[in-house]
C-alpha cells in the first residue's frame, strides 16, 4: 500500500503539537454506517471483562519479580525550604535497607525545566528529598524516618493572588508568573462591541483545585538486564515514559522498554513521567535488584498532579435581539510549584459566535504540588464560568437560555477561521431538551416555595479529540486462523482492547473472540499517541481498519494462488474466500493458513492524515435537573441528559462507561471535591479519601446518553471523535445553572457545597 | 509469626510480621486479586469476607485472622467459573478500569446473601463504602439487580 510522510498538527490537552507521520497516500475511504455494521457500533462486552471481575487482571501495582526490592520516598514537610544538610548514614544501617539516594549522591538530572530530580531547593509539601530501597515497604518506610535532614525554611505562598503580588516569595527566578507574562488572545474590537451592546454583564467566578485520585496509585516496577531497562508503569503514555526515563539515565531510548497491561485509572495524572520511576531505576542500578515503587494515598494527593484552580472575570455583552457583541475573559490560576497550565478561555473563544473577543490569562506558581492535565484541562472550569454568565445574560434579555445559545450558534472555528468537519450541536440541543423535558423548566428562578426546590439547567461543550497520526497497528494471522493485533497504544481502562478488536472483527468478518490484542509495550507495538486528550479511539481505530482491509486483500491473493484462479474472480465473506462462479472453490482463513507458514500473513495499518482546511471538534450539551434542600443546603442531582456529537460511536457500552464516569467526576467538581491547603503552614489538609470528598454511589443520578452523530467521514475511515473529556466538560455548568433555576440565586464559586448554598440563600433573604 | 489461614477453602500456612495487615499477607502470598486502593479503610477495594463478615482487609491485622475463614473474589468465582454477580457485571458493562471491581463484587455478594431482593436504595447503601473513580456506578447497580434476579431464579 502506498504511503507518504506528512506533517500533521493536532491539539492535545493544552497545546497544538506538530508531528511527522507516515500515512496512507490515498487518504481513507469511510466505512459503512453503523446500521450496516455487525460489530462496530454494537454494545460489545469487554474482552477483558472476566479478567477484571475475577481478579485475574494484573495491574502494574501487582507486578512481582524474584528478589524484588521496595522503594519509598521522603518528601518535604515544608512548603518552601532549602536543604542545608542531609545525613543518611543511620538510615542506611537499618535492617533490610539496601540503598538510599538523594541530591548529594545522584547526578543532577534535569526535571521540570529548571529544577532537578533531587533539588535541594524544595518548593512544596511533598517535593522529593530522598528515596530508599529496602527488602520490604515497611523497612523502607522505617528508614525514611531516620534520614536526618536539616532544612532552612523559606517564606512561602500558597494562594495565586498573593503569589502575583510584587513582594511575594519568589518560587523561581523570574517571578511567580509562568513565562513572565499572561497568555493573550484578541479578535475584532472589544470596546466597539461593548459600545453597541444593550446588555452588559460582568461577573467573577472561582474554581477549586481538583485532584485526580485514580483508584490504582502511581507505581512502577523496574528491572535491569545489563544496560537494558524494563519498566512496568501505570501510565497513559508508554512512549513518553520511555523517552523521559532514557534521557534521564543517559540511555538510548531503544534500551528502555516500557510495559503497561492493565491500569486503574489516570484521568491525566498519568500522562507525565513520574520522578518515582527514575528514582526506582537509579536504586535498582545501585543495588542490582529489581525495584518496585508505589505512592501511598497521601502522596497521591500531594505530588502527582491536579487541576489548577481559577479566578475568572468575564464580561459578556449582547444586543437586544440576543446576538453576542463582545466577550472578555481575564483569569489567573495556580499551577503549583512547577510549570503546568491554568488557562481556561478556549470555550469562550470558540463555542459561540462572537466577533469581538479578548482574553488574558495568568498561570501562577505557588508553593503547592504541580498541576497536570486533568480530564479536559481548562475546559471544565472555563465552561462553568461561561455557561453561568450566559444564563444571566439570557435572563436580562428575557430569552430562554437555550434559545440564546441557538441564536449565537457558531458555524466556523473563529480562532482558526476554519469550517468544522461536522458540528451537530443544534441537534444535541433538540434531543437533550426533549429528553429532560425543558418545557418543565421554571420560568421564574426560585419559583418553588417549600423546603425542596427543583430546577433545570444546561451547558454546552466543545473539545478537540480528532485523533492524529502517527498511529500504527500490526495484524498477524495465526495458524489457527485467529488474529493477533499489536499496537503501541495503551488501554487505560476505557476499553481500547475491545474497540480495536471490534474494528478488526467487523472488517475480517470473524468472531471477536478470535482476536487477541497486545497493547502497552514499547518493544513490540508500533508507535501510537499517548492516551489523553480523548485521542485514543479516533487515532488507533482507523489504523486497525487500514490493517484489516489490507489483510483481506492478502487472503484473496493467497486463496487465488492456492485455488489457481484469478484473484478478480474471488470474493471475501465471513472469513472465507469464495469463487464467484464455481461454488466448490472456496477456502476459509484456517484452510489458507494451514497451507502457509505461521504468521507470514502480516499487515501494518496506519492512521490517515487529518483533512486540511478543517477544524475537528466534538460538541455536546448536558441538561441537569437538581433538587436543593434549602434547610441543609444539600444539592441532589436528579437526572443528567448528555446529548453529544462524537462522530461514530464504536461501542455503546464502553461509550456509556465514559459518559457516566465523566458526568460523575463533573458532579464531584461541581459539588464536593476540593484540595484544601492550610495557609498558615502550607500543608495540604485533604490527603486521604475521607477528607478529599469524591462522589460515591449515593451521589449518582439517573443518566441518559444520547448520541446525535454518525461517523464523521471527513476525519477517517472510522470517523470517531474522542469521548473521554467531552463527557465531563459541561456537567458543572449545567448543574450550576440548574441550581440557579431552583433557588433563584447565582453561585459563583465551585464546589457548590451546602455552606455556600445556605450563605447564598441567606443573602437572597 | 506464622499461622494457618483458610483462604477460599484451602488451608495456607503463612509467615507474616506481627504488624502486617491481612491485606498485605494476602497480597504477599499470591492473592493479588485483593486490590489495594488506599490502605486506610476508605475505598473498599480490598474487601474480603472474614468468617462471612465483610471487612476491609487493610483494617484487620493478619494475626487476628489466623485460623479463620477468608473469602476473596476468587473464592466466589474464577475466570473459568464466574459467579452470577461477576457474569452480570460483565454483561451490563459495569467494569471499566476494573481496579475497584473485586471489592464491588464482594460487597454485592454480601448484600445479596442477606437481601436476595434488594431495592435500588439498599444496593446504594450497601456499596457506599466502595469508591469507583471511572465507571459512574449506574451500571454496577444494574448488574447487581440482574444478578439478584438470576440468583433468586436459580
Amino acid at each position: 500500500m502506498a504511503r507518504k510522510i506528512i506533517k500533521s498538527k493536532y491539539f492535545v490537552e493544552e497545546d497544538f503539537v506538530e508531528v511527522l507521520a507516515e500515512v496512507p497516500a490515498g487518504g481513507s475511504s469511510p466505512l459503512p454506517t453503523n446500521q450496516e455494521m455487525k460489530v462496530i457500533g454494537r454494545p460489545v462486552t469487554r474482552l477483558d471483562g472476566y479478567d477484571k471481575v475475577s481478579g485475574t487482571a494484573r495491574y502494574t501495582f501487582d507486578i512481582n519479580l524474584p528478589h524484588l526490592a521496595h522503594a519509598r520516598t521522603l518528601r518535604s514537610p515544608y512548603a518552601h525550604a532549602r536543604i542545608t544538610a542531609i545525613d543518611a548514614r543511620e538510615a542506611a544501617k537499618m535492617p533490610g535497607v539496601l540503598g538510599i539516594i538523594h541530591y548529594q549522591n545522584v547526578d543532577q538530572i534535569p526535571w521540570y525545566g529548571s529544577s532537578f530530580l533531587f533539588d535541594p531547593h524544595l518548593r512544596y509539601v511533598g517535593d522529593e528529598v530522598a528515596c530508599v530501597a529496602a527488602e520490604t515497604e515497611a523497612a523502607a518506610s522505617a528508614a525514611l524516618k531516620r534520614i536526618k535532614v536539616e532544612y532552612e525554611e523559606l517564606p512561602f505562598v500558597v494562594d495565586a493572588a498573593a503569589a502575583m503580588k510584587q513582594n511575594a516569595p519568589a518560587i523561581h527566578e523570574g517571578g511567580n508568573i509562568q513565562g513572565g507574562k499572561p497568555a493573550v488572545y484578541a479578535r475584532g474590537d472589544f470596546d466597539a462591541g461593548l459600545a453597541e451592546a444593550d446588555v452588559v454583564v460582568e461577573e467573577t467566578f472561582t474554581t477549586q483545585v481538583e485532584v485526580h485520585n485514580p483508584t490504582e496509585v502511581h507505581c512502577s516496577v523496574v528491572n535491569w538486564e545489563g544496560d537494558r531497562l524494563t519498566v512496568w508503569d501505570s501510565t497513559q503514555a508508554i512512549f513518553s515514559v520511555r523517552d523521559t526515563v532514557a534521557q534521564s539515565l543517559g540511555l538510548p531510548a531503544s534500551q528502555v522498554r516500557v510495559i503497561k497491561r492493565y491500569m486503574g485509572g489516570g484521568f491525566g495524572s498519568k500522562l507525565t513521567t513520574g520522578k518515582y520511576t527514575v528514582m526506582a531505576a537509579l536504586l535498582a542500578q545501585r543495588i542490582g535488584r529489581p525495584v518496585r515503587i508505589t505512592l501511598d494515598r497521601e502522596e497521591m494527593n500531594l505530588a502527582v498532579g491536579n487541576r489548577p484552580d481559577s479566578v475568572q472575570k468575564l464580561t459578556v455583552a449582547a444586543k437586544k435581539d440576543g446576538t453576542l457583541s463582545a466577550m472578555s475573559h481575564w483569569s489567573y490560576g495556580a499551577v503549583g510549584a512547577y510549570p503546568s497550565g491554568a488557562a481556561c478561555s478556549w470555550p469562550l473563544r470558540t463555542i459561540y459566535q462572537c466577533p469581538n473577543v479578548k482574553t488574558e490569562e495568568y498561570s501562577v506558581f505557588i508553593n503547592a504540588g504541580p498541576g497536570r492535565p486533568f480530564r479536559a484541562p481548562g475546559h471544565v472550569q472555563g465552561t462553568f464560568a461561561l455557561e453561568s454568565i450566559l444564563d444571566d445574560v439570557a435572563e436580562k434579555l428575557a430569552m430562554d437560555p437555550l434559545e440564546f445559545r441557538r441564536k449565537n450558534h457558531a458555524t466556523i472555528d473563529q480562532v482558526m477561521n476554519l469550517p468544522y468537519t461536522s458540528k451537530k450541536l443544534l441537534e444535541a440541543y433538540d434531543a437533550g431538551a426533549k429528553a429532560i423535558g425543558w418545557d418543565r423548566r421554571r420560568k421564574v428562578p426560585g419559583a418553588d416555595k417549600g423546603r425542596y426546590q427543583r430546577g433545570l439547567g444546561f451547558a454546552s461543550q466543545i473539545w478537540w479529540g480528532a485523533g492524529t497520526p502517527p498511529a500504527g497497528c500490526i495484524l498477524k494471522l495465526n495458524r489457527d486462523g485467529s488474529v493477533r493485533l499489536i499496537a503501541g497504544t495503551q488501554d487505560i481502562g476505557t476499553g481500547t482492547y475491545t474497540v480495536m478488536a471490534q474494528v478488526a472483527a467487523e472488517i475480517l468478518e470473524i468472531p471477536i473472540e478470535r482476536i487477541q490484542v497486545n497493547l502497552g509495550d514499547t518493544a513490540v507495538g508500533p508507535y501510537c499517541p499517548l492516551s489523553g486528550g480523548s485521542l485514543t479511539t479516533p487515532s488507533v481505530t482507523p489504523a486497525v481498519a487500514d490493517a484489516a482491509l489490507q489483510m483481506k486483500e492478502k487472503l484473496l491473493s493467497a486463496a487465488a494462488a492456492i485455488l489457481e484462479v484469478p484473484q478478480g474472480e474471488l470474493v471475501y465473506q465471513r472469513g472465507e474466500v469464495r469463487h464467484t462462479g464455481d461454488t466448490s472453490k472456496k477456502k476459509t482463513i484456517v484452510e489458507i493458513l494451514r497451507e502457509m507458514r505461521e504468521q507470514t500473513l502480516l499487515t501494518y495499518g496506519a492512521r490517515n492524515a487529518n483533512p486540511e482546511g478543517y477544524a475537528i471538534n466534538s460538541f455536546g450539551a448536558q441538561f441537569a435537573e437538581v433538587e436543593v434542600d434549602t434547610l441543609t443546603g444539600h444539592v441532589k442531582v436528579i437526572k443528567v441528559v448528555a446529548a453529544h456529537d462524537i462522530g461514530r460511536a464504536v461501542n455503546r457500552l464502553t461509550l456509556e462507561n465514559q459518559f457516566h464516569g465523566g458526568i460523575l467526576q463533573g458532579i464531584g467538581f461541581a459539588l464536593m471535591e476540593e484540595r484544601v491547603i492550610d495557609p498558615q503552614t502550607g500543608k495540604v489538609l485533604t490527603v486521604n479519601l475521607h477528607d478529599y470528598k469524591m462522589p460515591t454511589i449515593m451521589d449518582m443520578p439517573e443518566i441518559e446518553v444520547i448520541i446525535v452523530s454518525e461517523a464523521d467521514t471527513k476525519i477517517s475511515n472510522v470517523g470517531a471523535k474522542g469521548v473521554g473529556e467531552p463527557a465531563m466538560i459541561p456537567t458543572p455548568g449545567a448543574i450550576a445553572n440548574a441550581i440557579y433555576n431552583a433557588i433563584g440565586v447565582r453561585l459563583h464559586s465551585l464546589p457548590m457545597t451546602p455552606d455556600k448554598i445556605l450563605m447564598a440563600l441567606a443573602q437572597k433573604g | 509469626m506464622e499461622g494457618t489461614f483458610r483462604i477460599n477453602g484451602r488451608h495456607e500456612l503463612l509467615e507474616f510480621s506481627e504488624r502486617a495487615t491481612l491485606l498485605q499477607v494476602l497480597r504477599d502470598n499470591g492473592h493479588q486479586e485483593v486490590k489495594e486502593g488506599c490502605a486506610e479503610g476508605q475505598c473498599g477495594s480490598c474487601l474480603v469476607l472474614l468468617d462471612g463478615r465483610l471487612v476491609n482487609s487493610c483494617q484487620v491485622f493478619a494475626a487476628a485472622a489466623v485460623n479463620r475463614e477468608i473469602t476473596t473474589v476468587q473464592g466466589l468465582g474464577t475466570i473459568h467459573a464466574p459467579h452470577a454477580i461477576q457474569e452480570a457485571l460483565v454483561e451490563v458493562g459495569a467494569v471499566q478500569c476494573g481496579f475497584c471491581t473485586p471489592g464491588m463484587v464482594m460487597a454485592a455478594y454480601y448484600l445479596l446473601r442477606h437481601h436476595p431482593d434488594p431495592s435500588e436504595k439498599e444496593i446504594r447503601r450497601a456499596l457506599d463504602g466502595n469508591l469507583c473513580r471511572c465507571t459512574g456506578y449506574t451500571k454496577i447497580i444494574e448488574g447487581i439487580r440482574l444478578a439478584a434476579r438470576r440468583m433468586r431464579q436459580a
